[in-house]
Formats: C-alpha cells, structure tokens, sequence
C-alpha cells in the first residue's frame, strides 16, 4: 500500500521533476543534459516575445482575478439569506459557467463579441466627431479579461458562499443584538471572516487566468499569452527554452497555490468553531 | 439604505457580467447553429437543420470523445481509488493534509506544462529509448491513444483523488471494527462496507472528470499528434482554420447537450445506488 502511494507521487511529480532538471541544461538539445547552467533563463527572459507574452498574461491574470474576487464577494454576500427567483436564476448561471468546458466558452465569446463589434463599429464611426479616427472595437485584452473575469465570477462565488455558510450564525446575531448597524456588522464581523476565502479566490483566479490556454486561444485576438506562446513554441519543436519557461511558470502557480492553501486553512480554522 | 437596494447593486455588476458574457454568447450559439456559413466563412443568417444534419461529418470526432472520455475516466478511478483509501484510512492524522495537498496541487498548475512534459517523456529520446536499453526496440509511445490516455490520467488524477478520499475519510471507522469482532475477512468488509460507503465520492470525482474530459483539447493536441482527436479539436478546426461558425456552433451545440444528457443520465443512476449527493469542493 504504501508502495503503491510512492508510486503514483513518483507518477505526479516526476515529469514535473524531469522539466526543471533539463531546463538547466548547458547543451543545445531539449534531451540531453550536458552540465548545468542557468543559461536557457537567460535566454528565455531576454526574449522580447516571451516578455510580451509574460507582460499580457500577468496583466490579464491581476485584472480578471481582482475584478472577479471583488464582483464574486460581493454577489455571494447578497446571495446569502436571499430566497426566490434571483436566486435561482443565479443558481443556474453559475452551475452553467461552471459545468460549460471552456473551449465552448471560448468559442462563444468569439462568435458573440465578434458580431456584436461589426454590428457596434459602424455605429460609432457614425456619431464619432470628425476630424479624429474613431476607434475601433476588437477581440484582445479586453475580450480576455471580460471572458476570464465571467468564469472566475463563478468560482469566486463558490469559495465565498462556502466560508459564509460555514459562518457561525451568532456571531451576527450577537453583533446586531449589540446595536451594530448592518453596515457595522458586516464590516467589523462579516468581512473579515470572509476575507481570507475572498483572498484565497482571488490567488485561485489569478493561477487559472495565468495558466488558461484555451478560452485565451479564441479570444486573444492577435494578443499572445504565455501558454498561447508555449503552445506554439512547443508546435515548432521542443527546446530547453520551453522547459525554462515551463518551470518559471510552475513555480509561480505553486507558489500562488501555496499561499491561498494556507489563507484557506487559517481561514476555516479561525471561524470554524462556535 | 434598504435591504432590496443593497442586494439589487451587490448582485448588478455579477449578474450584468454573467448576461453579456455566458447567456449572450451561448444564444448566439444556438442561434448560429440554425444558420448558413457565409461564402468567405463566419455566418449568414438562416433557418435550418442543415448544420446538423451534416453532424455525422465529425462523426469521428464524437466517437473518440465517447470512447477515450470514459476510458480515461475509469483508469484515473482505477489508479486513484487505493490512493484515496490509503490517505483516508492508513495515513497517520500528521500526515494526512500534506499528502493530500501534495496530490490535489498539481491540478491547479498548468495542463500545458504539464502535458508538455509527456512530450518530453514519451517521444524517442525519453522512455523509448530507456526501453530500448532493455532490449524492447522500436517502441512507438507519442501520437497513439496510449499517450492521450496517459496525458489524461495524469491530468486528471488529482479531481478524482479528492472526492474518492473525502467520502472515506468520513466513514465511520468504527463499522470496520465491528465487522472484524463479527468474523469478517477484510475484502469481505471492504466490498460489504467501504466500498458502498464510498460510492457517492466515486461519482463525484468519476463526474468532474468525465465533464472536463467531454471539453479536452490540448492533451489530444499535444499528445495525439493530430492521429487521436476530440471534438475540441474539431471544434478548434472549425472555428479557427475553417472558419465555418455556422456548423462549428452546431457541433459545439452538441456537444453541451451530449455532457448534459450523459451526465443527467448518470447522476440518477448514482442517486439510485448511494444515498443523496455530496457537496465537495476542489481546494
């Protein structure tokens, strides 16, 4: 038995392992390990594309899990204690967004913004005031945003609506019978009860948005990625490049992954009991 | 300020978001997938069945979708489930949360890289050429439906660990005592006890699997080498080579409708076999 667990945690992390170990390589060559250097960082991190893409998909990741933690908190907490149709109807939009794979997400926000900004640019062009070009609407940082930000509501949501349900009751109810306003109660009571799950979401978000490939695939527009990068990298052939990209990007998702594990865990063990 | 208002502006910019970008776009969908394709591709308007009537076009695609979706679902259970008994059962309290951090982590860390990786393994300078050392020669691993299975399971492993491990860490480890003082061989108290006790984790984790497995398109991609495709990768054909959204939005149509039904059709059957659902989470 115990064999049998060392086995499938070689089987996780091993290829994990062998990424890493050969992007110190000093050879040319993806698969041969000829001595260590550092050398493949360097030439990974002065790279204008991979800087570009990294540039986009931090950028992408901060807004999208800052939007979608803040909008998240916000529509758990007033679905919290709220019965009839809002409820179901938001019920439904999140078990939607959740069970939908995100290559059908993908394609839809493609298809949808696509139509609706030939529909929409004309319309501007028409009551922009001469003299200046009118801008014009296209998929990129934007669309990747929005797209990303709308699954991440989602899970946010989640996250948030456990920890409030896992909330001791009293502790409101004995806030309100002390006279605080609403508004008191929920800043000096609810909020940060709630905050390390609000954090955790947003830490949670940002690993996902950074490591999206494909709702980013579709609706990118001529914007690139990191994983839109290393995707077609790995396309035109396997380099130790990659693999110093690849462990970069492992380490800061682990990282990330790390730090919300431990605001979850200190989370519940703090309004865990009565 | 009044309870309706508050609640109207704490729920407006999620519910706007959710409208514009899930409700609009899925509309949009179905409304294209009755259109025509226009000449120079995208969509011309129209009403008809043609899109799917023309379905059976990327018949191939849906039957390697239904076929490698279940398999890979059932391998992952197969190699997950004594994972999940021994960290639920045998592993000591102390250690308990950080193995189980250490299988669910790589989840959450990135599918490319991670499938990249048995690019890198199984193409002709990685296992095949250690085996070659051993004698087992010309051994063909990348591009086959072997390689997809493995980028699967692999990929996958951690979501079925979890619920399979939540499930029976709740049993009640006092009914196995009691079958042992009653004379019980251990396989006879195991198939008679944990493993009805951990049929509703089973079917969580064999669900969540089975839905993002209906979706997958990169493990294909990179580890089927174009030979073992799913109907995500149709889907990317369809939408970004082709550019035929009219049929593209009818494939992508059904397959949501095929998840729903498999997966309506399988979470009666579960309800009929455990008693009630589970609410499980993934961190």
């Amino acid at each position: 038995m115990r064999l049998y667990a060392a086995l499938v945690y070689l089987f996780l992390y091993i290829p994990i392992g062998v990424i890493a170990l050969f992007s110190f390589t000093a050879g040319r060559h993806a698969s041969q390990l000829q001595g260590l250097s550092v050398q493949w960082y360097g030439k990974a991190l002065h790279n204008p594309f991979v800087m570009d893409a990294l540039q986009t998909s931090l950028m992408v990741a901060l807004i999208s899990a800052t939007l979608a933690s803040t909008f998240g908190a916000m529509a758990a907490v007033a679905l919290q204690g709220l019965r009839g149709p809002v409820r179901v109807a938001f019920d439904g939009l999140i078990y939607i967004a959740v069970m939908i794979p995100g290559i059908v997400i993908g394609i839809a926000t493609l298809i949808a913004l696509v139509t609706l900004f030939a529909g929409l640019n004309p319309i501007i062009a028409a009551v922009w005031p001469a003299g200046s070009a009118p801008p014009q609407l296209g998929l990129g940082i934007g669309s990747l945003v929005a797209a990303h930000t709308m699954f991440l509501m989602a899970l946010c949501i989640i996250i948030v609506r456990a920890r409030l349900s896992g909330m001791d009751r009293s502790l409101t109810e004995a806030s309100s019978d002390l006279y605080a306003t609403p508004m008191g109660t929920f800043r000096q009571v609810t909020l940060p009860l709630i905050f390390p799950a609000i954090l955790a979401g947003f830490l949670l978000s940002f690993t996902f948005s950074f490591d999206d490939f494909i709702i980013a695939f579709f609706v990118a527009g001529s914007e690139t990625t990191l994983p839109i990068y290393v995707f077609s990298s790995i396309r035109r052939g396997v380099t130790p490049e990659i693999n110093a990209i690849g462990t970069m990007v492992l380490a800061v998702s682990l990282t990330v992954l790390m730090v919300a594990q431990f605001l979850l865990r200190r989370g519940a063990n703090k309004g865990g009991g009565a | 300020m009044s309870r309706r208002i508050r609640n109207f502006l704490l729920l407006a910019p999620a519910g706007a978001w959710f409208l514009v970008m899930l409700v609009l776009p899925l509309a949009v969908v179905i409304i294209f997938s009755f259109g025509e394709r226009g000449p120079a591709g995208g969509y011309v308007p129209a009403f008809t069945l043609a899109q799917y009537a023309n379905l059976p076009a990327r018949w191939a695609a849906f039957r390697n979708t239904m076929m490698l979706a279940p398999t890979g679902t059932v391998a992952a259970l197969v190699i997950a489930y004594p994972l999940a008994y021994f960290l639920a059962v045998r592993v000591s309290a102390r250690w308990k949360m950080t193995l189980l951090v250490l299988v669910i982590v790589p989840f959450w860390t990135s599918i490319l890289i991670r499938s990249y990786a048995w690019i890198f393994l199984l193409g002709g300078r990685g296992i095949p050429a250690l085996l070659d050392l051993i004698g087992i020669s010309d051994l063909r691993l990348i591009n086959t439906p072997f390689a997809v299975l493995v980028g699967i399971v692999y990929g996958y492993l951690p979501l079925m660990v979890f619920p399979i491990y939540v499930s029976l860490d709740r049993l009640d480890k006092r009914l196995l005592e009691a079958a042992a003082d009653l004379g019980a061989r251990p396989w006879a108290a195991f198939v008679q006890i944990t493993l009805p006790m951990s049929i509703p984790g089973i079917a969580t984790g064999c669900m969540l699997v089975f839905i993002l497995l209906m979706g997958e398109y990169l493990i294909p991609a990179l580890l089927g080498g174009g030979k073992v495709f799913f109907v995500g990768n149709a889907l990317v054909d369809l939408f970004l080579q082709s550019r035929n959204w009219a049929f593209g939005s009818a494939v992508a149509a059904t397959l949501v409708i095929v998840m729903l039904v498999t997966v309506s059709i399988y979470m009666r059957l579960m309800a009929r076999l455990g008693n009630g659902r589970d609410d499980v989470s993934l961190m």
